[in-house]
């Protein structure tokens, strides 16, 4: 369960976010809309320690945590961005591994086993070879998303999963978020997408741009 | 042929000092290049000032100057170099100014996302270093330091302004002596066989470096 409490955020003295609060049961999934520049996407940089905030507390399961010094890695927070930054020297396999390789200290093939598993359960079998520039946008995602899978994050937060995306992907990236919820996944989402942001809701925070 | 065989050994000793200078430049300048590019990408203010002023003065004077500065003119402050250390010393530092700036644009085109990304999978800095930056800047600044690389081929020409005995001196010595340009022609075909070489090297190079875009 991940809980804010008064995060507040300026910019060269203009406040983007003030005094938010919210809480993130478990397996649930929070979307954060509204119009561009109101700062969802500040707020989603600042719960994944991306960005520092100016005051307010973040608590996971309980306990307080800094995302933006943190650590640990029993408390890794995914990130899959709007433009997905994948590795583009490496192949889908290592965008994937690499992380749990070095960071979690893994080895080679417990990693790769893992990876192989995700993948194929994203439906990207028989891409693990390939470089980021042979995917299509869509597969591309995937590959973020299994990339952040393969931490055990806690919590995997996602900016405008739909924008870069036609309709029909838009389905099946709704899809994907649905069943990692029913596997129990935490997630957070960003998006201007109204429609898609009521399908996939439990809760939702609306956040508007300060005058 | 008489002639060229006779003139031939003189030159490929001269060929000898060219890629001694050629080699040692490269082996030292592209590591302190990589370090210096780093160095002017930090926010540390007073290492970026430093460093520019640096390739300021390496890149706004002609190299012949630098060469006749660190050899005649070291020497008044105290610090003597014999006359290849003097050689080396000023290529050193002349072509480190030059792959620091390619280096540095190198660095900049790397997108800030994809240290966000590698952040987020916790990846420390010296990985992120190693796996992500370095692989992706040597592909982008493979095609300038080619640049650079046959450049100083011919560069190395200018050290016979302190005595050093080169390529172009030995043709030069022989076409004095004989009143024939002939030495001179052979002078300008192992130079072409040499950046050649280079040229090749760098192709495979970048064709090594083309499966991923």
């Amino acid at each position: 369960m991940l809980e804010l409490k008064g995060i507040t955020k300026k910019f060269d003295g203009k406040t983007i976010l003030d005094q938010i609060d919210l809480t993130v049961p478990d397996g649930q999934i929070l979307t954060i809309v509204g119009p561009s520049g109101a700062g969802k996407t500040t707020l989603l940089r600042c719960i994944s320690g991306l960005a520092s905030v100016d005051s307010g507390s973040f608590l996971l399961d309980g306990v307080a945590f800094d995302p933006a010094t943190n650590r640990d890695n029993d408390a890794v927070i995914g990130v899959v961005f709007q433009d997905f930054q994948l590795f583009p020297n490496l192949t889908v396999l290592q965008n994937v591994t690499l992380a749990p390789t070095m960071v979690l200290k893994k080895s080679g093939s417990e990693a790769e086993q893992e990876a192989r598993k995700l993948l194929k359960q994203l439906n990207l079998e028989g891409k693990a070879d390939l470089f980021p520039y042979e995917l299509s946008g869509g597969q591309k995602q995937r590959v973020a998303i299994v990339r952040a899978l393969a931490m055990h994050p806690k919590l995997l937060c996602y900016d405008e999963p739909t924008s870069a995306l036609d309709p029909d992907l838009r389905r099946e990236v709704e899809q994907i978020i649905l069943d990692l919820k029913q596997e129990g996944m935490t997630q957070i989402v960003v998006t201007h997408d109204m429609p898609f942001a009521e399908s996939i809701a439990d809760q939702m925070l609306r956040v508007e741009p300060k005058a | 042929m008489h002639y060229v065989e006779q003139i031939l050994p003189s030159l490929i000793s001269g060929t000898g000092m060219t890629l001694s200078i050629f080699f040692w430049t490269i082996i030292i300048a592209i590591p302190l290049g990589i370090l210096v590019g780093l160095g002017m990408t930090t926010r540390f203010k007073p290492l970026t000032w430093i460093i520019n002023i640096y390739v300021w003065l390496m890149r706004g004077t002609p190299l012949l100057l630098q060469l006749i500065f660190v050899f005649y003119g070291l020497p008044i402050i105290g610090v003597v170099f014999q006359r290849y250390d003097a050689a080396l010393f000023a290529f050193i530092l002349n072509y480190t100014a030059y792959f620091a700036e390619i280096f540095r644009g190198g660095l900049q085109a790397i997108p800030n996302g994809q240290y966000e990304s590698a952040r987020v999978l916790r990846l420390t800095n010296w990985q992120t270093l190693r796996k992500i930056v370095i692989p992706q800047v040597v592909k982008i600044v493979l095609p300038s330091i080619g640049n650079e690389v046959i450049n100083l081929v011919k560069d190395s020409s200018l050290v016979y302004v302190i005595g050093l005995g080169d390529l172009l001196r030995a043709g030069n010595v022989a076409m004095a002596r004989d009143v024939t340009l002939l030495p001179m022609l052979l002078v300008g075909v192992i130079y072409l066989l040499l950046t050649a070489v280079c040229t090749l090297i760098l192709k495979r190079l970048e064709k090594h470096y083309s499966y991923w875009r």
